[in-house]
């Protein structure tokens, strides 16, 4: 007779689950004294937080569902901002949590806490179990929620009788009912895909805004099939990011906020924009009432409530972007007419030399834009670089070129400092035979730092380098550049010796003073056996530039 | 909720019941907001897990009932069989009486039911208990599990 823990257990690895990454305490020790048995491997973090941006981490590296665990009350809490980062940027997470006994749910018992009542608005779906035979569809339901449709994090609380219950063996029904539009994949309305294909291929001045749908749904080959025959030019959101080549001849990185300015221009130029799964967030499209405004603009997204939220289009598709992408290559194959395009493809590249000087200046002090140039000569193609929040994070978004889908990890809706070195430690228990790289902050990294400790004992060697400019950098750059240069608690001081904290911990750590160090501290951190961390001192008047200001179109954009 | 909490959206009415299928339930939510914010809570709801069907309800199209159930108190007689007099004008029936009140049922829409309230104000009305707003849509046009988002897995 199983027990509802071993029932956990045989679900999770009917889902062919790998890894869990998790904090055992009171309420959930009877689940983990039955993952002991099983060949799932646990990944012991050091705080919540890091389990559940360590299990996000893991499911955007490999497109898979991830898995945290924590017990109830505060471990659960820990969870809340992980799972809330993994909610705002659709990342297939479940998380579960243990719970006091049903028989003293409600009277504020040791370690109580009404998670699901805390999660329920940034999880797609959160179950609380009441007894052990509902675990085998609860379980089934939960990993097609979390993946299906466009995804999401899904919690389930199990109170420890319901771990403990044993009951005769089940009949696990065939069938499993789960209603509600967010777990469609909607196929894309043949209508609609035609008008786009002729709109298409009656512009003159064509443009694809991909976002991170693109890559949720596996598509970026589909992208890359329409945008070579048609010959459009592709420009991405920060989720976007790496759904098309950043080599790319049509590619022309990403708008927003902190954007290259030859893509917001582009956005401003053309007559047709093609938007796929982006939700126009207000950091991408800058003041929504200027966005695109002389263009016809064409939605697609797989969620029906993105769909007129921010910018009211002019045609709307509610589809899955890869299900869009192919129809539309199939209508557009069956249609002939071409418009000439030649003029708007040397505009196209006239805009990537003409802005091209802005990002690469030099000065005194080393620039963010070297230590990036040097990290992707020393990379291969298909490593994964994860980011802090911050300047390093926009820094990287615009000086850092990645080439394949799913190795640009970042938070970029919730904006979760200390998300990066945990989702770095995730993608690599993914992805052992890749280097991982943790680009951060000083102040994001400080967040998540203990889970250091993970790194060294779980053996997951990602190399880290921090770009140290001594303070909350993106902070002080709004302060010097909106509040009349009055630097506010942004300042951290000249703690901690980062080289000393790896070391303490039993990593790698170096301090570097010039490029050339950096390159030779790089290389041996990608051939270390140990997580390394690379100290990179970064002056704290350095912007990240350009910039749009908060609440002005895209077109205003300040380069120095 | 938390599609209404993060506008601000304050819900008038809510009633939950057994619909016409086994262990599907209608919810009846009203409430006053820009038409346009509307539709995006219609949208947010619909893609909730274990939400079935959302749509707006036209009013002009639909039929809305409320019922009131209200306690009022009778110093004498004669407040007594104006009161019944006013329960007969109304077609409302009154459900339960002691000596010195009376309970009121009345169904209809929200007009009425307020038309009534407001005159009663003249007598002294001890409680009110409303059900919040039940709707359903005329004609053949159903909101029904059939055309839901239902999937099998």
């Amino acid at each position: 007779m199983p027990s509802g823990a071993q029932l956990i257990v045989q679900s999770l690895e009917k889902q062919n689950v790998e890894v869990i990454f998790g904090i055992p305490g009171g309420a959930i020790m009877i689940f983990y004294d039955r993952l002991r048995d099983s060949k799932i491997r646990h990944i012991l973090m050091r705080h919540e937080q890091g389990a559940a941006h360590a299990a996000d981490g893991y499911a955007r590296a490999s497109g898979r569902v991830g898995i945290c665990s924590a017990t109830s009350g505060p471990g659960a809490t820990n969870l809340v901002t992980g799972i809330a980062t993994a909610y705002m940027d659709s990342s297939p997470v479940i998380a579960i949590t243990g719970q006091v006994p049903t028989s003293v749910i409600g009277s504020d018992a040791f370690q109580e806490v009404d998670i699901v009542g805390i999660i329920s608005p940034v999880v797609k779906y959160a179950f609380q179990l009441k007894s052990a035979r509902e675990i085998p569809i609860v379980f089934k339901k939960a990993f097609f929620i979390a993946s299906s449709g466009r995804p999401g994090p899904v919690l389930i609380d199990v109170p420890k009788d319901v771990q403990q219950e044993t009951i005769d063996e089940i009949e696990i029904p065939r069938e499993v009912i789960v209603s509600g539009r967010g777990v469609i994949s909607p196929d894309p309305d043949p209508i609609m895909v035609k008008k786009t294909a002729e709109i298409l291929l009656n512009a003159e001045r064509p443009l694809i805004i991909c976002g991170g749908g693109v890559i949720q749904a596996n598509a970026s080959q589909d992208l890359l099939n329409i945008v070579e025959s048609l010959q459009i030019p592709v420009v991405t959101t920060l989720m976007g990011k790496g759904a098309i080549p950043e080599n790319h001849p049509l590619c022309m990185g990403m708008i927003g906020m902190h954007g290259k300015v030859e893509a917001n221009k582009a956005i401003f130029e053309a007559d047709v924009i093609l938007a796929i799964g982006t939700r126009f967030s207000d950091r991408s499209t800058g003041l929504f009432s200027e966005f695109a405004k002389q263009a016809k603009v064409i939605h697609v997204d797989i969620d029906e409530s993105e769909i007129d939220k921010n910018i009211e289009v002019d045609i709307t598709i509610n589809s899955d972007a890869k299900k869009f992408l192919r129809m539309l290559y199939s209508v557009l194959s069956s249609l002939s007419y071409k418009k000439d395009k030649t003029e708007w493809l040397k505009r196209i590249a006239e805009l990537k030399s003409q802005y091209a000087h802005v990002y690469e200046r030099d000065g005194v002090f080393l620039k963010p834009w070297r230590i990036f140039k040097i990290m992707r000569e020393e990379l291969p193609p298909d490593s994964i670089v994860t980011t802090g929040v911050g300047q390093n994070q926009m820094w990287a978004a615009l000086h850092f070129p990645v080439y394949e889908p799913r190795t640009f990890i970042t938070s970029g809706g919730l904006g979760t400092m200390g998300f990066g070195f945990p989702a770095a430690l995730g993608a690599k228990a993914a992805k052992p035979d890749k280097h991982v790289v943790c680009v951060d902050g000083d102040g994001s990294f400080l967040m998540t730092s203990q889970n250091l400790a993970t790194a060294v004992t779980e053996n997951l060697p990602v190399v880290v380098v921090i770009l140290d400019n001594r303070s909350l950098g993106m902070v002080r750059q709004w302060q010097l550049m909106f509040f009349n240069k009055r630097c506010t608690e942004v300042d951290l001081g000249s703690v901690p010796d980062i080289e000393k904290l790896a070391k303490a911990f039993g990593a790698e750590g170096f301090s570097i003073g010039d490029y050339e160090e950096f390159r030779s501290a790089f290389r041996n951190a990608l051939r270390n056996e140990v997580c390394t961390i690379i100290d990179v001192p970064i002056h704290p008047d350095e912007k990240v530039l350009p910039m749009v200001p908060p609440g002005k179109p895209l077109t205003e954009v300040i380069l120095e | 909720m938390d599609a209404f909490r993060r506008r601000l959206i304050n819900v008038d009415t809510i009633t939950v019941g057994e619909s016409e299928t086994r262990g599907l339930s209608r919810i009846v939510i009203t409430m006053k907001c820009e038409e346009e914010i509307a539709e995006k809570i219609v949208k947010q709801l619909r893609k909730m897990i274990d939400v079935i069907q959302a749509q707006r309800l036209d009013i002009e199209s639909s039929v809305l009932r409320e019922l009131a159930l209200i306690k009022v108190k009778t110093r004498n007689l004669d407040e007594r069989s104006e009161i019944l007099q006013l329960v007969n004008i109304f077609r409302a029936q009154v459900v339960d009486v002691t000596t010195n009140t009376l309970i009121i049922q009345i169904v209809g829409n929200v007009k009425k039911i307020n038309a009534f309230l407001e005159i009663l104000k003249k007598f002294e009305v001890l409680e009110i208990a409303r059900t919040g707003i039940v709707a359903i849509s005329r004609g053949l046009k159903c909101l029904s599990s059939k055309n839901g988002a239902i999937i099998k897995i």
